[in-house]
Protein backbone atom coordinates (compact mmCIF):
# COMPACT_ATOMS: atom_id res chain seq x y z
CA UNK A 1 0.00 0.00 0.00
CA UNK A 2 1.39 3.78 -0.90
CA UNK A 3 1.93 5.64 2.21
CA UNK A 4 1.21 8.84 0.81
CA UNK A 5 -1.97 10.82 -0.74
CA UNK A 6 -2.77 11.48 -4.24
CA UNK A 7 -2.40 15.05 -4.18
CA UNK A 8 0.06 17.77 -5.73
CA UNK A 9 0.74 18.95 -1.49
CA UNK A 10 4.32 17.53 -0.45
CA UNK A 11 3.61 14.73 1.78
CA UNK A 12 4.62 13.59 5.33
CA UNK A 13 5.56 9.98 4.85
CA UNK A 14 7.76 9.95 8.46
CA UNK A 15 6.73 11.04 12.39
CA UNK A 16 10.61 12.20 11.78
CA UNK A 17 9.75 13.93 8.14
CA UNK A 18 6.67 16.17 10.31
CA UNK A 19 8.77 16.65 13.54
CA UNK A 20 12.30 18.50 10.84
CA UNK A 21 9.41 19.97 9.07
CA UNK A 22 7.81 21.62 12.00
CA UNK A 23 10.83 22.48 13.54
CA UNK A 24 12.26 24.33 10.14
CA UNK A 25 8.91 26.22 9.22
CA UNK A 26 7.73 28.68 11.26
CA UNK A 27 4.04 28.42 10.00
CA UNK A 28 3.02 24.68 8.80
CA UNK A 29 -0.77 23.41 8.00
CA UNK A 30 -0.68 19.15 7.67
CA UNK A 31 -3.69 18.41 6.62
CA UNK A 32 -3.89 14.05 7.68
CA UNK A 33 -6.81 11.80 5.74
CA UNK A 34 -7.94 9.59 3.15
CA UNK A 35 -8.63 10.09 -0.14
CA UNK A 36 -12.33 10.20 0.98
CA UNK A 37 -15.21 12.72 -0.06
CA UNK A 38 -14.54 15.12 2.88
CA UNK A 39 -10.80 15.04 2.97
CA UNK A 40 -10.54 15.73 -0.58
CA UNK A 41 -12.07 19.73 -0.55
CA UNK A 42 -9.74 20.47 1.97
CA UNK A 43 -6.43 18.60 0.02
CA UNK A 44 -7.40 21.13 -2.73
CA UNK A 45 -8.04 24.11 -0.87
CA UNK A 46 -4.12 23.78 0.14
CA UNK A 47 -3.09 23.09 -3.14
CA UNK A 48 -5.37 26.50 -4.11
CA UNK A 49 -3.93 28.43 -1.09
CA UNK A 50 0.19 27.39 -2.07
CA UNK A 51 -0.57 28.00 -5.76
CA UNK A 52 -1.83 31.57 -5.00
CA UNK A 53 1.30 32.74 -3.47
CA UNK A 54 0.04 34.75 -1.32
CA UNK A 55 0.50 32.29 1.50
CA UNK A 56 4.42 31.63 1.05
CA UNK A 57 4.90 31.86 4.78
CA UNK A 58 2.62 28.91 5.53
CA UNK A 59 3.99 25.27 4.51
CA UNK A 60 1.18 23.27 3.12
CA UNK A 61 2.04 19.42 3.65
CA UNK A 62 -0.47 16.17 3.62
CA UNK A 63 -0.25 12.66 5.28
CA UNK A 64 -1.92 9.67 4.94
CA UNK A 65 -4.12 8.73 7.34
CA UNK A 66 -3.64 4.95 7.24
CA UNK A 67 0.12 5.19 7.62
CA UNK A 68 1.10 3.81 11.28
CA UNK A 69 3.67 7.09 11.32
CA UNK A 70 0.73 9.11 11.38
CA UNK A 71 0.29 8.23 14.68
CA UNK A 72 1.54 11.45 15.85
CA UNK A 73 -1.13 13.17 14.26
CA UNK A 74 -4.01 10.30 15.26
CA UNK A 75 -2.69 10.19 18.71
CA UNK A 76 -2.15 14.48 19.27
CA UNK A 77 -3.69 15.50 22.14
CA UNK A 78 -5.09 18.49 20.15
CA UNK A 79 -7.44 15.74 18.46
CA UNK A 80 -8.78 14.03 21.14
CA UNK A 81 -12.27 13.98 20.80
CA UNK A 82 -12.14 13.72 16.90
CA UNK A 83 -14.16 11.46 14.90
CA UNK A 84 -14.72 12.95 11.20
CA UNK A 85 -11.73 13.00 8.93
CA UNK A 86 -9.58 14.57 7.75
CA UNK A 87 -7.64 16.21 11.06
CA UNK A 88 -5.55 19.41 10.09
CA UNK A 89 -3.45 20.90 11.88
CA UNK A 90 -1.39 23.98 12.67
CA UNK A 91 1.75 24.52 13.83
CA UNK A 92 3.33 27.72 14.89
CA UNK A 93 7.12 27.77 15.89
CA UNK A 94 6.41 23.67 16.32
CA UNK A 95 3.57 24.11 18.40
CA UNK A 96 -0.18 22.42 17.41
CA UNK A 97 -1.83 26.15 17.71
CA UNK A 98 -5.39 24.76 16.09
CA UNK A 99 -6.50 21.65 15.20
CA UNK A 100 -9.82 20.60 13.42
CA UNK A 101 -11.98 17.52 12.47
CA UNK A 102 -14.02 17.14 8.98
CA UNK A 103 -14.32 18.79 6.05
CA UNK A 104 -13.57 22.61 6.24
CA UNK A 105 -14.51 25.48 3.41
CA UNK A 106 -12.10 27.97 2.31
CA UNK A 107 -13.32 30.70 5.10
CA UNK A 108 -12.64 28.53 7.63
CA UNK A 109 -9.48 27.44 6.71
CA UNK A 110 -8.66 30.97 5.83
CA UNK A 111 -10.10 32.21 9.43
CA UNK A 112 -7.57 29.86 11.17
CA UNK A 113 -4.35 30.88 8.81
CA UNK A 114 -4.97 34.90 9.09
CA UNK A 115 -5.23 34.44 12.66
CA UNK A 116 -2.55 32.00 14.11
CA UNK A 117 -0.43 32.45 11.03
CA UNK A 118 -0.76 36.40 10.37
CA UNK A 119 2.67 38.13 8.82
CA UNK B 1 -5.75 41.84 -9.45
CA UNK B 2 -7.76 40.36 -12.56
CA UNK B 3 -10.16 41.90 -14.47
CA UNK B 4 -11.39 40.34 -18.15
CA UNK B 5 -14.51 40.43 -20.23
CA UNK B 6 -16.09 37.00 -20.99
CA UNK B 7 -18.66 36.41 -22.93
CA UNK B 8 -20.29 33.57 -20.42
CA UNK B 9 -19.58 33.41 -16.63
CA UNK B 10 -20.90 29.92 -14.57
CA UNK B 11 -21.35 30.71 -10.90
CA UNK B 12 -20.95 26.95 -9.95
CA UNK B 13 -18.15 23.72 -10.94
CA UNK B 14 -20.16 21.07 -10.38
CA UNK B 15 -21.62 18.83 -13.06
CA UNK B 16 -24.07 21.43 -14.30
CA UNK B 17 -21.54 24.18 -14.46
CA UNK B 18 -18.61 21.99 -16.15
CA UNK B 19 -21.04 20.58 -18.93
CA UNK B 20 -22.45 24.45 -19.64
CA UNK B 21 -18.34 24.99 -19.75
CA UNK B 22 -18.18 22.47 -22.05
CA UNK B 23 -20.47 23.01 -24.49
CA UNK B 24 -19.77 26.79 -24.41
CA UNK B 25 -16.26 26.68 -24.93
CA UNK B 26 -16.38 24.19 -27.86
CA UNK B 27 -18.76 26.91 -29.18
CA UNK B 28 -15.60 29.14 -29.06
CA UNK B 29 -16.69 31.41 -26.03
CA UNK B 30 -15.40 32.62 -23.49
CA UNK B 31 -15.71 31.32 -20.56
CA UNK B 32 -15.50 31.55 -16.64
CA UNK B 33 -16.14 29.32 -14.19
CA UNK B 34 -16.40 30.19 -10.28
CA UNK B 35 -16.56 27.90 -7.38
CA UNK B 36 -16.35 29.15 -3.99
CA UNK B 37 -15.48 25.02 -3.25
CA UNK B 38 -13.87 22.64 -5.57
CA UNK B 39 -14.57 21.22 -9.26
CA UNK B 40 -17.16 18.79 -8.74
CA UNK B 41 -19.78 20.29 -6.38
CA UNK B 42 -21.42 17.75 -4.43
CA UNK B 43 -20.33 14.97 -6.81
CA UNK B 44 -16.92 14.57 -4.91
CA UNK B 45 -18.53 14.16 -2.05
CA UNK B 46 -19.89 10.88 -3.14
CA UNK B 47 -18.01 7.98 -2.81
CA UNK B 48 -19.17 5.72 -5.55
CA UNK B 49 -21.34 6.97 -8.66
CA UNK B 50 -22.84 3.41 -10.37
CA UNK B 51 -25.09 5.28 -12.82
CA UNK B 52 -23.29 8.05 -14.54
CA UNK B 53 -23.79 6.25 -17.96
CA UNK B 54 -19.99 5.27 -19.74
CA UNK B 55 -18.61 4.26 -16.36
CA UNK B 56 -19.57 0.65 -14.54
CA UNK B 57 -18.16 2.33 -11.05
CA UNK B 58 -16.41 5.68 -10.97
CA UNK B 59 -15.39 7.55 -7.65
CA UNK B 60 -17.24 11.03 -7.90
CA UNK B 61 -13.69 12.86 -7.36
CA UNK B 62 -12.46 11.08 -10.42
CA UNK B 63 -15.74 12.17 -12.27
CA UNK B 64 -15.14 15.49 -11.17
CA UNK B 65 -11.64 15.86 -12.42
CA UNK B 66 -12.36 14.24 -15.88
CA UNK B 67 -15.15 16.56 -16.32
CA UNK B 68 -12.96 19.60 -14.92
CA UNK B 69 -10.09 18.40 -17.21
CA UNK B 70 -12.59 18.39 -20.15
CA UNK B 71 -13.71 21.36 -19.71
CA UNK B 72 -10.29 23.34 -19.10
CA UNK B 73 -8.98 21.15 -22.28
CA UNK B 74 -11.70 22.92 -24.59
CA UNK B 75 -10.87 26.68 -23.40
CA UNK B 76 -12.80 27.32 -20.00
CA UNK B 77 -10.80 28.80 -17.28
CA UNK B 78 -11.95 27.36 -13.77
CA UNK B 79 -10.88 29.56 -10.20
CA UNK B 80 -12.40 27.46 -7.89
CA UNK B 81 -12.10 27.98 -3.84
CA UNK B 82 -12.47 31.91 -4.36
CA UNK B 83 -15.26 34.36 -2.22
CA UNK B 84 -17.48 36.55 -4.38
CA UNK B 85 -17.93 39.78 -2.83
CA UNK B 86 -20.66 41.52 -5.16
CA UNK B 87 -22.64 40.92 -7.96
CA UNK B 88 -24.57 42.79 -10.71
CA UNK B 89 -26.63 40.64 -12.73
CA UNK B 90 -29.89 43.00 -13.43
CA UNK B 91 -27.19 45.30 -15.89
CA UNK B 92 -26.73 44.06 -19.81
CA UNK B 93 -22.89 43.39 -18.53
CA UNK B 94 -22.98 41.49 -15.67
CA UNK B 95 -20.38 42.24 -13.40
CA UNK B 96 -18.83 40.06 -10.38
CA UNK B 97 -16.27 40.86 -7.85
CA UNK B 98 -14.49 37.96 -6.11
CA UNK B 99 -13.18 39.39 -2.18
CA UNK B 100 -9.23 39.30 -3.47
CA UNK B 101 -10.01 42.13 -5.94
CA UNK B 102 -10.72 40.48 -9.21
CA UNK B 103 -13.72 41.67 -11.27
CA UNK B 104 -14.62 40.16 -14.14
CA UNK B 105 -17.97 40.85 -16.39
CA UNK B 106 -19.73 38.82 -18.97
CA UNK B 107 -23.08 38.96 -21.12
CA UNK B 108 -24.44 36.18 -19.84
CA UNK B 109 -24.45 34.70 -16.37
CA UNK B 110 -25.09 30.81 -15.61
CA UNK B 111 -26.09 30.16 -12.25
CA UNK B 112 -24.54 26.44 -11.53
CA UNK B 113 -24.43 26.74 -7.78
CA UNK B 114 -26.00 23.19 -6.95
CA UNK B 115 -26.93 22.22 -3.46
CA UNK B 116 -25.48 21.32 0.35
CA UNK B 117 -26.27 19.05 2.89
CA UNK B 118 -29.27 20.28 4.99
CA UNK B 119 -28.11 20.92 8.42
CA UNK B 120 -31.09 19.76 11.40
CA UNK B 121 -30.40 23.48 13.41
CA UNK B 122 -30.34 22.05 16.48
CA UNK B 123 -28.10 23.50 19.37
CA UNK B 124 -24.49 21.62 19.23
CA UNK B 125 -24.54 20.82 15.48
CA UNK B 126 -21.69 22.74 14.54
CA UNK B 127 -19.22 22.73 17.93
CA UNK B 128 -19.76 19.07 17.56
CA UNK B 129 -19.16 18.44 13.77
CA UNK B 130 -16.30 16.37 13.59
CA UNK B 131 -16.49 15.43 16.99
CA UNK B 132 -19.46 12.48 16.72
CA UNK B 133 -21.59 14.63 14.26
CA UNK B 134 -20.77 13.51 10.63
CA UNK B 135 -22.58 13.89 7.70
CA UNK B 136 -20.30 10.81 5.81
CA UNK B 137 -20.73 7.20 6.60
CA UNK B 138 -18.09 5.83 4.43
CA UNK B 139 -15.51 8.64 5.91
CA UNK B 140 -16.31 8.78 9.28
CA UNK B 141 -17.85 4.92 10.41
CA UNK B 142 -14.82 3.30 11.05
CA UNK B 143 -14.32 5.51 14.17
CA UNK B 144 -17.49 3.98 15.41
CA UNK B 145 -16.55 0.45 16.06
CA UNK B 146 -18.72 -1.19 18.95
CA UNK B 147 -20.40 2.23 19.84
CA UNK B 148 -24.24 3.51 20.19
CA UNK B 149 -25.05 5.50 17.24
CA UNK B 150 -28.03 7.86 15.78
CA UNK B 151 -28.75 8.42 12.31
CA UNK B 152 -31.52 11.10 11.48
CA UNK B 153 -33.66 11.09 8.85
CA UNK B 154 -35.81 8.56 6.80
CA UNK B 155 -35.29 9.02 3.19
CA UNK B 156 -33.43 6.85 1.05
CA UNK B 157 -29.99 7.78 1.79
CA UNK B 158 -30.92 7.64 5.75
CA UNK B 159 -31.82 3.55 5.93
CA UNK B 160 -29.11 2.73 3.33
CA UNK B 161 -26.28 4.14 5.51
CA UNK B 162 -28.10 3.07 8.47
CA UNK B 163 -27.35 -0.06 7.38
CA UNK B 164 -24.27 0.09 6.62
CA UNK B 165 -23.20 1.80 9.44
CA UNK B 166 -24.34 -1.50 11.45
CA UNK B 167 -20.73 -3.08 10.69
CA UNK B 168 -19.40 -0.94 12.82
CA UNK B 169 -21.88 0.03 15.36
CA UNK B 170 -23.07 -2.08 18.15
CA UNK B 171 -26.53 -0.34 18.00
CA UNK B 172 -28.17 1.99 15.96
CA UNK B 173 -31.29 4.45 16.18
CA UNK B 174 -32.81 5.88 13.65
CA UNK B 175 -34.56 9.44 14.33
CA UNK B 176 -36.96 10.20 11.76
CA UNK B 177 -39.23 12.94 12.19
CA UNK B 178 -42.68 11.70 10.33
CA UNK B 179 -44.92 8.85 11.15
CA UNK B 180 -43.77 7.26 8.17
CA UNK B 181 -40.40 6.58 6.18
CA UNK B 182 -39.86 8.56 2.41
CA UNK B 183 -37.13 5.46 1.28
CA UNK B 184 -38.28 2.67 -1.32
CA UNK B 185 -39.81 -0.04 0.67
CA UNK B 186 -36.69 -2.61 -0.06
CA UNK B 187 -34.44 0.13 2.02
CA UNK B 188 -37.44 0.25 4.69
CA UNK B 189 -37.45 -3.46 4.59
CA UNK B 190 -34.01 -4.06 5.10
CA UNK B 191 -33.11 -1.80 7.27
CA UNK B 192 -36.61 -3.65 10.02
CA UNK B 193 -34.53 -6.71 9.35
CA UNK B 194 -31.37 -5.53 10.86
CA UNK B 195 -31.47 -6.71 14.55
CA UNK B 196 -29.33 -3.84 15.53
CA UNK B 197 -31.21 -1.43 14.34
CA UNK B 198 -34.34 0.61 16.00
CA UNK B 199 -36.07 3.61 15.24
CA UNK B 200 -38.10 6.75 16.69
CA UNK B 201 -40.41 8.28 14.73
CA UNK B 202 -41.94 11.56 15.15
CA UNK B 203 -38.95 13.06 17.08
CA UNK B 204 -36.05 15.18 16.16
CA UNK B 205 -32.83 16.26 18.07
CA UNK B 206 -33.21 20.07 19.46
CA UNK B 207 -29.61 19.63 21.18
CA UNK B 208 -26.52 17.82 21.06
CA UNK B 209 -24.02 17.97 24.60
CA UNK B 210 -21.13 16.77 25.62
CA UNK B 211 -17.44 17.81 26.31
CA UNK B 212 -14.24 17.40 23.46
CA UNK B 213 -16.73 14.98 21.91
CA UNK B 214 -20.46 14.56 21.65
CA UNK B 215 -21.88 12.67 24.37
CA UNK B 216 -25.64 13.13 24.20
CA UNK B 217 -28.49 14.22 22.56
CA UNK B 218 -31.56 15.62 23.49
CA UNK B 219 -34.53 14.47 21.75
CA UNK B 220 -37.81 16.16 21.22
CA UNK B 221 -41.18 13.79 20.47
CA UNK B 222 -42.72 16.73 18.02
CA UNK B 223 -45.94 15.41 18.75
CA UNK B 224 -46.05 15.76 22.54
CA UNK B 225 -43.21 17.95 22.72
CA UNK B 226 -41.70 15.89 26.06
CA UNK B 227 -38.05 16.03 25.71
CA UNK B 228 -35.39 13.35 26.87
CA UNK B 229 -32.00 12.99 27.22
CA UNK B 230 -30.00 9.88 25.68
CA UNK B 231 -26.60 9.29 25.64
CA UNK B 232 -24.53 8.46 22.68
CA UNK B 233 -20.98 8.04 20.85
CA UNK B 234 -22.03 9.44 17.73
CA UNK B 235 -24.93 10.81 15.33
CA UNK B 236 -25.14 11.03 11.66
CA UNK B 237 -27.15 13.33 9.25
CA UNK B 238 -28.91 12.52 6.04
CA UNK B 239 -31.47 14.67 5.79
CA UNK B 240 -31.14 15.55 2.25
CA UNK B 241 -29.91 18.50 0.18
CA UNK B 242 -31.22 22.22 0.20
CA UNK B 243 -29.96 24.25 -2.89
CA UNK B 244 -27.05 26.83 -2.40
CA UNK B 245 -28.85 30.43 -3.55
CA UNK B 246 -28.64 32.74 -0.71
CA UNK B 247 -26.72 34.91 -2.75
CA UNK B 248 -29.44 35.59 -5.33
CA UNK B 249 -31.76 35.96 -2.40
CA UNK B 250 -34.18 39.17 -4.18
CA UNK B 251 -32.42 39.53 -7.12
CA UNK B 252 -33.60 35.87 -8.75
CA UNK B 253 -36.98 34.63 -8.01
CA UNK B 254 -37.19 31.35 -6.48
CA UNK B 255 -39.77 29.60 -4.61
CA UNK B 256 -40.43 28.75 -1.34
CA UNK B 257 -38.27 26.08 -0.98
CA UNK B 258 -35.05 29.05 -2.31
CA UNK B 259 -35.26 26.65 -5.84
CA UNK B 260 -34.65 29.13 -8.77
CA UNK B 261 -37.55 29.62 -11.04
CA UNK B 262 -36.79 29.00 -14.85
CA UNK B 263 -38.37 29.08 -18.11
CA UNK B 264 -38.59 26.08 -20.56
CA UNK B 265 -35.91 28.14 -21.40
CA UNK B 266 -33.94 28.06 -18.34
CA UNK B 267 -33.64 31.09 -18.16
CA UNK B 268 -34.37 33.56 -14.88
CA UNK B 269 -36.26 36.54 -14.32
CA UNK B 270 -33.28 38.30 -15.40
CA UNK B 271 -32.85 38.46 -19.37
CA UNK B 272 -29.24 36.92 -20.09
CA UNK B 273 -29.31 34.99 -16.56
CA UNK B 274 -29.98 31.61 -16.81
CA UNK B 275 -29.39 28.14 -13.87
CA UNK B 276 -28.70 24.54 -14.01
CA UNK B 277 -28.39 21.71 -11.80
CA UNK B 278 -29.17 21.29 -8.49
CA UNK B 279 -30.37 24.65 -7.36
CA UNK B 280 -33.68 25.43 -9.67
CA UNK B 281 -36.98 24.34 -9.06
CA UNK B 282 -37.32 20.41 -10.14
CA UNK B 283 -38.14 17.11 -9.06
CA UNK B 284 -34.91 14.42 -9.18
CA UNK B 285 -31.56 15.74 -8.47
CA UNK B 286 -28.95 13.17 -10.21
CA UNK B 287 -25.58 14.25 -11.76
CA UNK B 288 -27.29 13.01 -14.94
CA UNK B 289 -29.97 15.34 -15.11
CA UNK B 290 -27.46 18.27 -13.95
CA UNK B 291 -25.56 17.47 -16.92
CA UNK B 292 -28.62 17.48 -19.22
CA UNK B 293 -29.54 21.10 -17.53
CA UNK B 294 -26.07 22.22 -18.00
CA UNK B 295 -26.08 21.54 -21.65
CA UNK B 296 -29.88 22.93 -22.02
CA UNK B 297 -28.17 26.37 -20.11
CA UNK B 298 -25.35 26.41 -22.17
CA UNK B 299 -27.44 26.39 -25.08
CA UNK B 300 -30.10 28.77 -24.68
CA UNK B 301 -27.41 31.25 -23.42
CA UNK B 302 -25.65 30.53 -26.77
CA UNK B 303 -28.60 31.44 -28.82
CA UNK B 304 -29.01 34.66 -26.36
CA UNK B 305 -25.79 35.65 -27.15
CA UNK B 306 -26.27 35.07 -31.02
CA UNK B 307 -29.11 37.22 -31.03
Amino acid sequence: MTMTLQTNLQHVVTAADLQKTIEENENVMVCCGRMGPMCVPVYDIMEDLEKSGKYDHVVFQDMLFDNPEAHVIRNAPECAGFMGLPFTLYYKNGKVVEATSSIQNIDQILDIIEDKFAK
Amino acid sequence: MDSAKYDVIIIGAGPAGLTSGIYLSRAKMKVLILDSGMAGGQMVLTHEVANYPGYEGISGYMLSKNMKNQAEKFGCNIKTNIRIDSMSLEEEEKKISLSNGDTFTAKSVIIATGGQSRKIGAIGEDEFAGRGISYCATCDGDFFQDKEIIVIGGGNAALEEAVALTTYASKLTIIHQFDHWQAFESAVAEMEENPKIDYIMESRIVEFKGEQALKEVVIENIKTGEKYTKKIDGVFIFIGYEPRTEDFKGVIKMNDYKEIIIDAYFETNIEGVFAAGDCIHKKYRQITTAVADGTNAALNALEFLNK
